[in-house]
């Protein structure tokens, strides 16, 4: 029982990671038929990335629901899907990163097939704000602009990975309609896989806009990973031990997953309400 | 850390709190979660990259 509840622990956040695409994703008969779901839930938004025209979504993505509303021609500020990120941001920030988000799971479990590395430094630390650029761009301008959901159609590998394939695959009238676009999207996704093997979270520090959302509330949020001043020694093993680029535990990057706890000889990292965001380095 | 941040940060996370709630009540009663819900439901041809 004891080895039990040390498992659990030590791989506790894998296991929400697991849950969670598994309740993202439980409409079992979309895998089978190749449809989607016409439930009551697809009126509500997940917390992560999760294409909702994948056979099994249960709900919707909030990135894909906030690019058509800006590209609708129906609504006039999309109030519904703004509170709803902002309930979210509010809430947990990058804690959604780090735990609810399918596809932050798969580039985790891609990072571990044993290939070479590519530690962060300070190239992936400017190509960081990349994502900011992207959201800028093609979640905001393309879809106003060229009334299409941009960052959907060009680049989401999330899409083509959860529905582009299985739909095609299990459709002949899809397959029949196939082009260019769907090429290049299997094309961003097949890349975005292989820079995942060997750059930690590469999707999630560049591209994605979601998480470039999220990180905006990573200082306010009421739920997170933050550092007891109380404890912290300023020895930065914390940063040293972080795949991710960040530059104090709990900044914009972090997507706290605790691995930076690990680190820590001096129990000063945790988890819980974050009262104070500066105090963490001495 | 100054006591005035921290207050600064309490005011505007409980603000922020909410106005997504208000924001949200107000997409449900003009009819946004059924756009939301009626747009879902279909297949998303650019996601699949069909176009």
């Amino acid at each position: 029982m004891g080895k039990l509840a040390d498992n659990l622990r030590e791989y506790r956040r894998r296991y929400i990671q697991l849950i969670t695409a598994v309740l993202y994703n439980c409409n079992l008969p979309g895998f089978v038929r190749g449809t989607i779901s016409k439930g009551a839930l697809k009126g509500v938004c997940v917390p992560g990335l999760n294409c909702y025209s994948c056979p099994g979504a249960v709900a919707s993505c909030p990135l894909g629901s906030l690019q058509y509303a800006i590209s609708s021609s129906s609504y006039r500020l999309p109030l519904y899907v703004l509170g709803t990120l902002l309930l979210f941001g509010v809430l947990l920030g990058r804690v959604i990163c780090g735990f609810l988000c399918p596809f932050g799971l798969i580039q985790e479990l891609l990072y571990k097939i044993p290939l070479p590395k590519i530690k962060k430094n300070r190239v992936t630390a400017i190509l960081s704000y990349l994502k900011y650029v992207i959201l800028a761009v093609f979640v905001i301008v393309i879809p106003l602009v060229r009334l299409v959901p941009g960052f959907c159609k060009y680049i989401c590998p999330a899409g083509t990975l959860e529905a582009g394939i299985p739909l095609v695959t299990m459709s002949e009238m899809l397959k029949s309609r196939i082009g260019f676009l769907f090429s290049w999207k299997v094309f961003v996704m097949a890349l975005c896989i292989l820079i995942c093997m060997v750059c930690f979270r590469a999707f999630c520090r560049f591209i994605c806009p979601l998480g470039a959302i999220y990180s905006f509330f990573n200082p306010i949020a009421f739920f997170g990973i933050h550092v007891d001043p109380g404890k912290c020694v300023g020895c930065n093993a914390c940063i040293s031990h972080c795949l991710m680029d960040t530059k104090h535990v709990g900044d914009r990057e972090c997507i706290h997953c605790g691995e930076c706890r690990k680190a820590c000889k001096y129990n000063a990292i945790s988890y819980g309400k974050i009262a104070d965001r500066s105090a963490h380095i001495k | 850390m100054n006591n005035t941040s921290v207050t600064l940060k309490t005011v505007i996370k409980w603000a922020l709190l909410v106005t997504s709630v208000i924001l949200l009540a107000i997409g449900i009663v003009t009819g946004a979660y059924d756009d939301v819900k009626a747009r879902a439901i279909r297949i998303c041809m650019e996601c699949i990259g069909i176009g």
